[in-house]
């Protein structure tokens, strides 16, 4: 099977900034694709424009077989969408939503109503039917959001941080329905900043930064771009700790991230010699330290040194 | 539940996959219709835009009859006949300015961005506004008529005639609504498109002779309130409403009217597109 979503060096520009900067991927029909990146790298723009929201500046795009600017509304047939900022009618009751939303999608009235419902119910809003989303908490007004961006029984499903602002169990409710609707062969688009979501959710992630893609892979792969390993120090003395980073970063090796909160300094270290060099940096700075150790990076850790660093440093991009 | 939800699609209702780029005619009236219903159910949950647009004339008719009234309306039997039909217009102009303020409202939040999103009629979101606005100038013909009755207003002609005059104050409410939509799809804040709103209605209401009878205005207030269409609008109503003449000022009406759709539709219409792009 085609991929489902399938962008080829997609551009947008406001004014002189690229927000999209050339942004090439696929999405294989059935599956989850995990979009990442730090705030503003551009994830809310791509799915805009691949919602048929946003007109691409260059580049192609096609969703479920159809291109995003010539045969918008084919696209419109196909997509759900769930924006970052929830776009329910505040000023029609929760259920008149979904019933709206199903009447647009042209349902006869009596599936229409019983769509509502159903979505209700499974979006526990049932109580807040007859309620204006003005009156929701915000957990309430997401999850009326997801519920109408399913009444069109999507084939392509573009959710923008679905999870911000749901309480734990809301989270854990919206993932079950996410492989539930993957199960049946919808495909996922998800934009989060949560590495732990993709993780649970995504095949395969897409890490984005100033508009281009940084790092692309399986979770698993991601991990192995930094080179398994990552090297934790702890200095005595807090204030040492940028002096430890400028020493480890004339090594050669990736840069490396302290953290200052927690005093400690980590560095993804490649194999023997990275290791090595950077111990014997460490020893001629002459600093004290508490704690010392190695370990398998988590991918919140490998999503901060992709993510840090100098915009301008090109050698750290693949794309 | 969620069995029925995740089970493959309704056999008895598959989701609509558009293979071309258009919506046929009666998908695009069915969306247009959802769209009408859903401003109506508006009004139902926030009825204040109605009554915003009915008080404000019935507080008109009270100030003018009981306190200007025995100025103005010197030398005339009675002053309630003369103004009530002015106040019917003044009405719907007030109603008009409703499409425009919900318009810009339906923009600045997200909600547009779920119906750009959908399989819809490009014409639905335009199209279902104006036939919510048709039901809403229509009831609200009929709260001020009431509000007229009570206060001793009385239809002297006969009940086509009072039918007629509901129409062509319908008419004109779609033509200034269709102007007051081009403003609000023109103009980004709320606030801008009420104040530009009422710039363009005082003098349309005002200038004309909705209060008072042209002959008692200076000449220059005159010539205008002979072309404004209010006055023709106006004075049609007090025709069908209280004897006298009709035709004249109906066709006038009825040009103008036509005129005003023709050039604020398409306005309204691009301003939408580019809204929307
Ligand atoms: N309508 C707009 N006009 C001007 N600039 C914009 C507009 N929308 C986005 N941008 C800019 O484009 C860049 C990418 O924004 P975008 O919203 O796509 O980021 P994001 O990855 O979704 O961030 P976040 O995680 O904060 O949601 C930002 O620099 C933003 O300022
Ligand atoms: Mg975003």
């Amino acid at each position: 099977m085609t991929a489902a979503i399938h962008v080829e060096d997609l551009v947008k520009e406001f004014g002189s900034t690229r927000a999209v900067d050339g942004v090439t991927m696929q999405v294989p029909a059935g599956s989850v694709l995990g979009l990442l990146g730090p705030n503003g790298a551009g994830k809310t723009t791509i799915v805009r424009m691949l919602a048929t929201l946003a007109r691409p500046d260059g580049g192609r795009a096609r969703v479920a077989g159809f291109d995003i600017v010539t045969e918008a509304h084919q696209v419109r047939g196909r997509i759900g969408l769930t924006g970052q900022y929830a776009s329910v009618d505040e000023t029609i009751p929760g259920w008149d939503n979904l019933y709206l939303i199903g009447r647009l999608y042209r349902l006869p009235p009596r599936r229409a109503k019983a769509l509502a419902d159903e979505l209700l119910e499974r979006f526990r809003l049932s109580k807040a039917a007859k309620k204006l989303p003005r009156d929701y908490s915000g957990g309430m007004r997401r999850r009326l959001d997801l519920a109408a961006s399913l009444v069109g029984d999507p084939e392509v499903l573009y959710l923008d941080e679905p999870t911000t602002g749901l309480d734990p169990r809301s989270r854990l409710e919206l993932w079950d329905m996410v492989r539930s609707l993957v199960a049946r062969g919808t495909t996922v688009l998800l934009t989060t900043q949560y590495m732990e979501e993709a993780e649970a959710l995504a095949e395969n992630i897409v890490v984005i930064d100033h508009g281009r893609v940084i790092a692309e892979g399986t979770p698993a792969e991601l991990r192995g771009r930094t080179g398994g390993q990552v090297l934790r120090i702890r200095p005595d003395r807090g204030a040492d700790l940028a002096e430890i980073a400028r020493q480890l970063s004339g090594t050669g090796g990736r840069s490396a991230v302290t953290d200052p909160d927690e005093g400690l300094i980590t560095l993804p270290v490649s194999g023997q010699e990275e290791l090595t060099a950077a111990l014997h940096a460490l020893t001629a700075c002459g600093v004290p330290v508490d704690g010392i150790d190695t370990h398998t990076p988590s991918l919140d850790e490998v999503f901060l040194s992709l993510t840090s660093g100098d915009p301008a440093d090109d050698t750290r991009r693949t794309a | 539940m969620t069995a029925a939800l995740l089970a493959p699609s309704d056999p008895e209702a598959p989701p609509r996959r558009p293979s071309r780029s258009r919506v046929g005619v009666r998908d695009a009236v069915g969306q247009s219709l959802a769209i009408a219903r859903r401003n109506l159910t508006q009004f139902k949950s926030d009825p204040s835009q109605l009554l915003d647009a009915t008080v404000m004339p019935m507080v008109f008719t009270l100030v003018f009859v009981y306190v200007f009234g025995g100025a103005i309306g010197k030398g005339q039997a009675d002053y309630r006949q003369y103004l009530i039909p002015g106040i019917m217009v003044q009405t719907v102009s007030f109603a008009a300015q409703v499409t425009g303020i919900a318009l810009n409202l339906d923009f600045s939040k997200g909600v547009m961005d779920r119906f750009r999103s959908m399989p819809i009629a490009r014409s639905a979101v335009l199209s279902g506004r104006i036939m919510a606005d048709v039901c809403r100038l229509t009831l609200g013909q009929g709260v001020i008529l009431a509000f007229a009755f009570l206060i001793g207003f009385r239809v002297r002609t006969d009940v086509p005639s009072v039918f007629a005059a509901v129409g062509l104050l319908v008419l004109y409410g779609v033509a200034l609504s269709t102007i007051a939509a081009y403003v609000g799809l023109a103009i980004r804040s709320p606030q801008a498109v009420q104040s530009v709103g009422f710039l363009w209605m005082i003098p349309l209401q005002f200038g004309s002779s909705m209060f008072a009878p042209p002959s008692t205005m200076p000449g220059w207030l005159q010539a205008f309130v002979e072309v404004n269409p209010t006055t023709l609008v106006v004075d049609a109503c007090r025709g069908l409403l209280d004897g006298g003449p009709v035709a004249g000022n109906v066709s006038g009406s009825l040009f103008w009217i036509g005129g005003l759709l023709l050039v604020f539709v398409p306005l309204a219409v691009r301003q939408y597109g580019r809204r929307t792009l």
